[in-house]
């Protein structure tokens, strides 16, 4: 309990820090911010609209947002776990979801019951193989995968723009975007899944399936990481190479397997965004989930229980800026991008918060 | 049709596109140079295009515009600075904390000071950086074309220049990069690590700056929202190509400024796609990274904060 209460203050602490400094920069554009923080929260968690009457649109939408940043986040810890930095979930998701997409609408003639695993299986494996390549080229070449990731984010995003654009495109449609995929391709809907509750949940939120599949893959991580033995492989690299490889761990292939594993992750945001939102690959989708999801997995201490909690409070922003974007006079929904480089910056710099902190008691205890 | 492609204005727009990736690959060299990654040039770039443009609107003087730009990109850099060298953070990381920072800072202060979503007001022709006119458009076009330009363009080939000099011919340069090779050798040895750190981390906010500067009153006449598009990255890229040498850096920027140049005249022209010319940095990078053209070894320090015993 002790160390849970631990692990929950240096993030907590950095998130009241970024709100903090994001209220002054609200106060100095010229806006109120306690106005602007009420906005945010209420569309994001209120249960209740305007007129007061119960509304799903709040939390579907929050949720649905955290969705992509559940899965990049858990992409991102587990590559953190292996010592390795993955910022190449951006890329990873784009050549995902375009998979998923291409096979939605390429075998159209086939059942909903394989093609719909089949897809899932398609931004998975396309994500895992996007990512396996700089896991290669680190243990094969030492080459830094830092650099490598950056640079396939945007050979990927080239790719997908190439394919889209002179293969798969409806001929004449103005937007960068593929045929649609088969209707059979389409996941269910939180509206759908509720209905036989009794629940109406209103079908324009596109929460789907793919919220619960994330929540299982946080699971499964778990699993994973602490219960498997190549998990605890991945975590004995990550926390010390040299003593792994004199332990008889081949870092070279957990190096590789924790990056394509990883980079599988990323790419599964492509399930929820093709297959459950927009029922086609649809260019330049992301604004950013890759990145967000470095912030994801810091704040969550590479946790999938911090991942989750991280990626709702991010989902929550999402949501909320978009209202602060509307209903405020001078801040708009960028607001949350400055909100989340600042909670990055204090997360990282948690060395700092620890000496302040320790330094403190130190001197109440003298 | 290749006439259309390989002329005169090419050499003229290779020059032009270079010329921000230049000042932030020379940018990233100094501070990688002394130990610290800096994958945050993109973040500065912006920072600096922002401000130019903000500041020129309320001063009509692109020169404070451009002071403005290098103020803002020693103010980001300072933050990477105290991240990673005062409290050890990681420094991908930081890097890339300020990179979503200031992705977000440009475009919440546009909307707030302009009024628009993220774009600051057009400026008119006499406010932007002039040209400098070595040759008369009207008698010699060709010359005018390619040696007319702005003046950070000049600027930047002189910063590279003389880079060589500050590396490799001064004491300054010596300690920066024994800092970035073995820095608890050239403590011993009486060289203030965290310092010369500061001084590589400050010259690359402020040339990274320079160069959003040349973006936003340079080549056009406002910011735009994230008008960088990746030119930081593709910065880091040269930087690496270029085997962390500010010649070397030169040259691939250069290299990468002419893929992008004609890769635009390519549009409409030829059926080569031009997303796949636009890659090549890239792929060039990645290659070189696994040691398949030429080993390039970073900084042997670079990347892990140091720790005074």
């Amino acid at each position: 309990m002790k160390t849970l209460l631990r692990e929950l203050l240096f993030p907590l602490i950095a998130v009241l820090a970024a709100f903090v400094i994001g209220g002054l920069v609200v106060l100095a554009i010229g806006d109120n911010p306690f106005t602007v923080y009420r906005l945010l929260i209420s569309s994001a968690f209120g249960l209740y609209d305007a007129m007061g009457n119960f509304t799903w649109d709040n939390w579907g939408y929050t949720l649905f947002y955290a969705t992509p940043l559940i899965f990049t986040g858990l992409a991102v810890s587990l590559s953190f776990k292996c010592g390795l930095l993955n910022i190449g979930a951006e890329g990873q998701l784009y050549v995902g979801a375009f998979a998923a997409a291409w096979v939605g609408f390429t075998l159209n003639g086939w059942p909903g019951f394989v093609l719909i695993p089949l897809a899932m299986l398609a931004a998975m494996l396309a994500g895992g193989f996007w990512g396996a390549i700089p896991g290669v080229l680190k243990a094969r070449f030492g080459s830094h995968e830092v650099i490598n990731t950056i640079m396939l984010n945007f050979i990927a995003v080239g790719l997908v723009s190439y394919l889209t654009q002179s293969r798969y495109k409806i001929p004449g449609d103005a937007i960068m975007q593929t045929k649609p995929i088969a209707e059979q391709a389409h996941i269910a809907r939180f509206s759908t899944l509720l209905s036989p509750l009794g629940i109406h949940f209103p079908e324009r939120i596109p929460l789907s399936v793919a919220f619960l599949l994330a929540l299982l893959m946080g699971f499964l991580v778990w699993v994973f990481l602490w219960k498997t033995k190549w998990g605890y492989e991945i975590r004995a690299v990550g926390q010390n190479p040299s003593a792994a490889e004199y332990g008889g761990i081949s870092v070279q292939k957990q190096i590789i397997l924790a990056m394509a594993l990883s980079g599988a992750l990323a790419g599964m945001v492509g399930i929820g965004e093709v297959l459950g939102y927009r029922y086609r690959y649809y260019h330049d989708f992301s604004p950013g989930y890759g990145f967000a999801g470095i912030a994801v997995a810091l704040l969550g201490r590479n946790h999938p229980v911090g991942v989750v909690l991280a990626a709702i409070l991010f989902g929550a922003l999402n949501r909320g800026g978009l209202f602060v974007d509307i209903f405020t006079d001078k801040v708009s929904k960028d607001l949350v991008q400055v909100l989340q480089g600042i909670i990055i910056l204090f997360v990282a710099m948690e060395w700092m918060f620890r000496r302040m902190i320790l330094r403190k008691t130190v001197t109440a205890k003298a | 049709m290749l006439r259309n492609i390989i002329n005169y204005t090419l050499i003229a727009s290779t020059i032009r596109l270079s010329t921000p990736l230049i000042l932030a690959a020379l940018g990233g060299l100094y501070s990688e140079r002394s130990g610290v990654i800096n994958i945050a040039l993109e973040g500065m770039m912006l920072a600096g295009a922002f401000t130019a443009a903000a500041v020129t609107v309320f001063t009509h003087s692109s020169l404070i515009g451009v002071l403005a730009a290098v103020a803002a990109g020693l103010l980001v850099a300072a933050l990477h600075a105290v991240a990673t060298i005062n409290y050890r953070a990681d420094q991908v990381v930081s890097g890339t904390a300020i990179n979503i920072l200031f992705l977000g800072v440009p475009a919440l202060l546009s909307g707030a000071l302009f009024e628009s979503t993220g774009a600051t007001r057009q400026l008119s022709k006499d406010e932007v950086l002039p040209d400098v006119m070595f040759f008369n458009p009207d008698s010699s076009p060709m010359l005018a074309s390619v040696f007319n330009q702005k003046p950070i363009v000049y600027l930047a080939f002189f910063v590279a220049g003389i880079s060589v000099y500050v590396l490799y011919r001064t004491r300054f340069g010596l300690r920066l990069r024994a800092v970035g090779e073995n820095p608890e050798a050239a403590d011993t040895a009486g060289v203030n690590v965290r310092r010369m750190r500061w001084a590589g981390v400050l010259i690359s906010g402020a040339l990274a700056a320079l160069g959003g500067a040349y973006l936003s009153i340079g080549q056009s006449s406002q910011f735009t929202r994230n008008m960088t598009a990746g030119r930081g990255f593709i910065a880091l890229a040269a930087l690496i190509f270029g085997k962390w040498h500010p010649v070397g850096a030169l040259m691939a920027c250069l290299l990468f400024g002419f893929a992008e140049a004609v890769s635009i005249r390519m549009q409409g022209n030829v059926n080569i796609p031009n997303q796949f010319v636009l890659m090549i940095p890239y792929v060039l990078t990645m290659v070189m990274l696994a040691g398949l053209i030429r080993r390039a070894d970073p900084p042997k320090a670079l990347g892990v904060a140091y720790v005074k015993e």
